[in-house]
């Protein structure tokens, strides 16, 4: 429950609004370990804690790398902070992205704006251990040109041949050549056999909510959709019940769920 | 079977019409190419056709003043551009530009619409298919509209 110091190596400017940062422990020990899809919850001092899913290489051991977009007071904070500054971590908390469960599979993942961060890791899997899967098809939707997440690396994916990158924007610039569309546009035409898939989805509930229905009329079924899901977190251990939809604490029994799993309750307003 | 009926039988818009229905439709279309930066068509014009695109990328444009082309929607390889030929006035509401090299199948829009006069079940089978491109876009420019990944503290 005690946050650990860590101090902050690098900053990289993403977007307007979104920074990558480079954590590693303040006591100079080795940095975390963690899995594809967990999270870290990241305190700063005076301010308060966040939930921020992990979004580097989890082969890449120098640093704990997180991307946070100021969205509220303590992200806000956060992503005005220079180098060398001590912030607390705590975790790594959550469940993971089922690469293994996907191992002689289609992989499809479907990311939304700021939702390409948590499913980065995957990706990185994705391409280390690359001949343990099938056909591998990445799916991105973001507001506008600029703020298209990590563009030198989608650059980078979509020259290699064997892998699918598709990118489209909500509302284009002048100098856009790209599809325009919402991201569900891209999914009927993904190269991969639904009947073999597994599907990655992350970013706004409204986006996963349609991106499912379109994933589903392919042919993939709920059970091999893996969603993760962002809720009020405030402890991140599943103590205060503050994440909790339904049964399942988005803590400790999440983010990532099968979509299958939680279904029932996420159409659920009162949830 | 010709060479464009058989293009026009493995499509996935024509998927499940009877070999005598594509002859039938088949009789009204050609392939035409557009260049980089061509137009399609453009806002109130006369709608008298639509297309199946095999290769390339529309861009579906309003003119805004002061602003120019505003893109809204992007139209590729597989999918159906233009449905106003099936609706009276019969006038385009955007423009449509090619943003790449693009092949399609262009369909005489007022060949086909006396074809389905005459052969109702075939008329059905077009507007039953049109019908789901329409929900399929209609839906797409909802969740456009909810602008999802924008600032999510805005109440």
């Amino acid at each position: 429950m005690v946050p650990r110091p860590h101090r902050i190596e690098n900053v990289r400017r993403e977007t307007h609004d979104t920074y990558t940062f480079d954590l590693v422990p303040a006591d100079n020990a080795p940095s975390m370990t963690y899995s594809p899809g967990q999270f870290n919850m990241i305190y700063v001092a005076g301010i308060g804690e966040v939930p921020i899913s992990i979004s580097g290489d989890p082969l890449e051991a120098q640093a704990t790398v997180h991307t946070v977009r100021a969205a509220g007071s303590v992200t806000k904070v956060f992503c005005g902070l220079k180098r060398g500054t001590i912030v607390g971590l705590r975790g790594p908390f959550g469940t993971s992205w089922p690469m293994r469960e996907a191992q002689g599979s289609d992989v499809v993942v479907v990311a939304g704006g700021i939702g390409l961060a948590p499913l980065r890791p995957a990706i990185y899997h994705l391409l280390s251990y690359r001949d343990n899967y099938g056909r591998l098809a990445i799916l991105y939707g973001a507001r506008t040109p600029h703020d298209i997440l990590f563009p030198r690396e989608l650059e980078k994916w979509r020259g290699r041949f064997d892998l699918d990158v598709e990118i489209t924007v909500d509302s284009p610039g002048e100098d856009w050549y790209g599809r325009v569309g919402v991201v569900t546009t891209l999914i009927p035409r993904a190269h991969v056999d639904p009947t073999e898939t597994v599907a990655l989805v992350c970013g706004p509930e409204v986006m996963i909510r349609f991106t499912v229905m379109s994933l589903r009329d392919r042919g993939i079924s709920p059970q091999n959709i893996y969603v993760s899901l962002e809720r009020n977190m405030k402890c991140g251990i599943g103590l205060c019940g503050h994440c909790q939809c339904g049964p399942e604490f988005i803590c400790k029994d999440g983010p990532v769920f099968p979509y299958s799993r939680v279904e029932p309750f996420v159409r659920v307003r009162e949830l | 079977m010709g060479t464009l009926d058989s293009i026009l039988a493995e499509h996935p818009f024509l998927k499940g019409l009877a070999p005598s229905q594509i002859e039938l439709i088949a009789g009204c279309a050609s392939n035409v190419r557009f260049n980089k930066g061509d137009y399609v068509f453009r806002e109130d014009e006369e709608a008298d056709r639509f297309y199946l695109i095999r290769h390339g990328l529309i861009a579906l444009d309003v003119f805004v003043p002061q602003r120019g082309p505003v893109t809204i929607d992007t139209i590729q390889e597989g999918e159906v551009l233009g449905w106003s030929w099936l609706f009276p006035p019969y006038r385009w509401h955007f423009d449509a530009r090619a943003l790449q090299l693009t092949r399609a199948v262009a369909f005489d829009g007022k060949c086909l619409r006396e074809k389905c006069d005459k052969d109702s079940r075939l008329g059905y089978e077009l507007v039953m298919r049109f019908s789901q491109i329409i929900m399929q876009r209609l839906q797409s420019a909802r969740l456009q509209l909810l602008d999802l990944y924008g600032d999510t503290t805005r109440k």
